[in-house]
């Protein structure tokens, strides 16, 4: 009883903070709405058992991820959004079209499939159960998207390089 | 999976008495934090005077013990500015930010092993989880918020750089810190920081004890001393409080009890680093146990203590030893030499792990 309380009031704090993320008008204040709802999905996992995956979580996406969007808005010192009204047409139908698309989903998820739904705590998410999982089960696809992100890493490295850098190799002047 | 080892006592208590047991022990253990981040303030000044061949504190109080207190009421009683070109609800949230997680990150540290009071026992730990590594590591990684808000919430330039230096500091450095610990986590089989100084105990040969540091993890304990420092912006990696280039860095604006959060959060970041230092590479409590019953109950919380204040000493030595270095210098050091030493580490870790079992 105690755990579905929490679970309702993180889920509450997540939701509220994705609102707010979109509400507020400064760059930064969305950048911490944002890390909010990390927080509040993390406290979900932790509800649900899946203790690492909430470790994870606030370790990758709180605490290094959200961190770089905020030097980034820091050092170009974005300042207030303006406010646009926006068309028409996309808040007549997309307001619809979002609670039609959220039923929908809702409804197959409860009804047209045959998930089994598990008691919170219940979900088997220890660090050993996941290591399996990728290091074993699903070693293959794990090493093949480690692989995609090393080429992005590469990627970014290149492009955010000045050309006459790469021609000349690495500078001896800075680090 | 529960590791094999683990020396769980069946603690089977109504939730009355766990919760209050629990509360005791939060009060307890923040109080001696609180304390021990006071006096480490005096520690700083007092040794740093004798290595520069002056007192220090010396008239409040026996040996200004009573120093850390007329700080305190000092920092109360001073006017609170609050400038008026801040952004409010930033500048206020970032201190308390800082202090916060700062303290939160001490609740899954263990001082000692079971002890039984009356009917009741507990672990000297406020909690214990099998994640507990993680835990620790996370509530660091989200005291960059703090120092990062401060300098963008300040408006001010100098904040600004000290905040922007200090998160990248803090994020470049978290790597090899992270990584440091795997090799210790491959060792010991689990994240909990109890079965990781358990696997701890015992000794070779006699006399060397089986700590980390001496099993091979040499190497790690090196790179997890110096990633600390910079965690932590201590000389010499202070560069986000500069104060021959940026006043005072991040908390340039800062006044009062604003300015004495941050460095309460600085002081309290130090112990739970050395805390960490202590469980993962030089066995925790563990240390020579002799004399009668209740000396030998309070033997291991000495031993932890004991090895916790040789890393606070060394902080301070440090800090009044070693100069600055220079911001390109810091990047490079972190992301060309200390990360690859950690991944080699944990390489060679894996391979002797590997060939043993």
């Amino acid at each position: 009883m105690f755990h579905l309380i929490l679970f309702l009031f993180f889920g509450a704090i997540c939701v509220a903070g994705a609102i707010n993320l979109l509400v507020q008008s400064h760059p930064i204040n969305s950048a911490l709405s944002l890390i909010v709802v990390m927080g509040s999905l993390a406290a979900e996992y932790l509800l649900l058992g899946a203790e690492f995956l909430a470790a994870v979580q606030v370790i990758v996406y709180a605490g290094a991820i959200m961190v770089l969007f905020l030097i980034t808005i820091m050092l170009l010192n974005a300042g207030k959004e303006e406010r646009t009204k926006g068309s028409r047409v996309a808040t007549l139908l997309g307001v619809p079209g979002v609670v039609i698309g959220a039923v929908l989903v809702a409804w197959t998820l409860l009804h047209r499939s045959n998930l089994q739904s598990v008691p919170i705590g219940a979900l088997k998410g220890d660090p050993s159960d996941i290591a399996r999982l990728l290091f074993h089960d699903f070693l293959l696809p794990f090493e093949v998207t480690s692989v995609l992100i090393l080429i992005a890493i590469m990627g970014a490295v290149v492009l955010a390089s000045r050309p006459e850098a790469v021609a000349r190799g690495p500078r001896k002047d800075e680090g | 999976m529960p590791a094999p080892h683990r020396n769980t006592k069946d603690i089977s208590l109504s939730i009355t008495t766990f919760i209050i047991i629990s509360i005791i022990k939060s009060v307890a253990v923040v109080g001696v934090l609180l304390t021990a981040v006071a006096y480490s303030v005096w520690l700083e000044r007092k040794v740093s005077a004798h290595i520069q061949n002056r007192w220090g504190p010396t008239r409040v109080g026996p040996f200004g013990l009573l120093q850390p207190l007329a700080d305190g009421a000092k920092f109360i009683f001073k006017e609170d500015l609050t400038q008026p070109h801040v952004y409010k609800p930033l500048y206020i949230a970032a201190p308390i930010i800082s202090l916060v997680f700062a303290i939160t990150s001490i609740s899954v540290i263990p001082f000692g092993n079971w002890v039984d009071i009356g009917p009741w026992g507990t672990y000297l730990q406020i909690t214990d989880l099998n994640i507990g590594l993680l835990v620790v590591l996370g509530i660091t990684s989200m005291g960059v918020y703090g120092v990062a808000l401060a300098g963008w919430s300040s408006n001010s330039k100098y904040s600004l750089l000290g905040g922007l230096r200090a998160s990248a500091q803090m994020v470049s450095y978290e790597v090899s810190l992270g990584l440091s610990l795997v090799g210790v986590l491959i060792m010991a089989g689990s994240l909990s920081l109890r079965d990781i100084v358990d696997a701890q105990g015992g000794v070779f040969w006699g006399f060397i004890p089986r700590w980390n540091i001496f099993h091979g993890q040499t190497l790690a304990f090196f790179i997890y001393l110096i990633s600390a420092y910079a965690e932590t912006n201590r000389t010499p990696f202070d560069l986000p409080e500069a104060e021959s280039e940026l006043v005072a860095g991040y908390h340039t604006e800062y006044s009062a009890m604003k300015f004495a959060m941050f460095f309460m959060a600085e002081y309290a970041n130090m112990v739970t680093v050395a805390c960490l230092a202590t469980l993962m590479f030089l066995g925790g409590w563990h240390g020579p146990i002799f004399g009668p019953p209740i000396l030998q109950a309070a033997m291991p919380v000495f031993w932890f203590c004991l090895k916790v204040f040789f890393f606070m000493f060394l902080y301070v030595w440090v800090r009044w030893t070693l100069p600055r270095f220079r911001y390109d210098q810091l990047m490079a050091f972190g992301w060309k030499v200390l990360l690859p030493l950690a991944v080699a580490n944990i390489v060679y870790t894996a391979l002797v792990v590997a060939w043993r079992a």
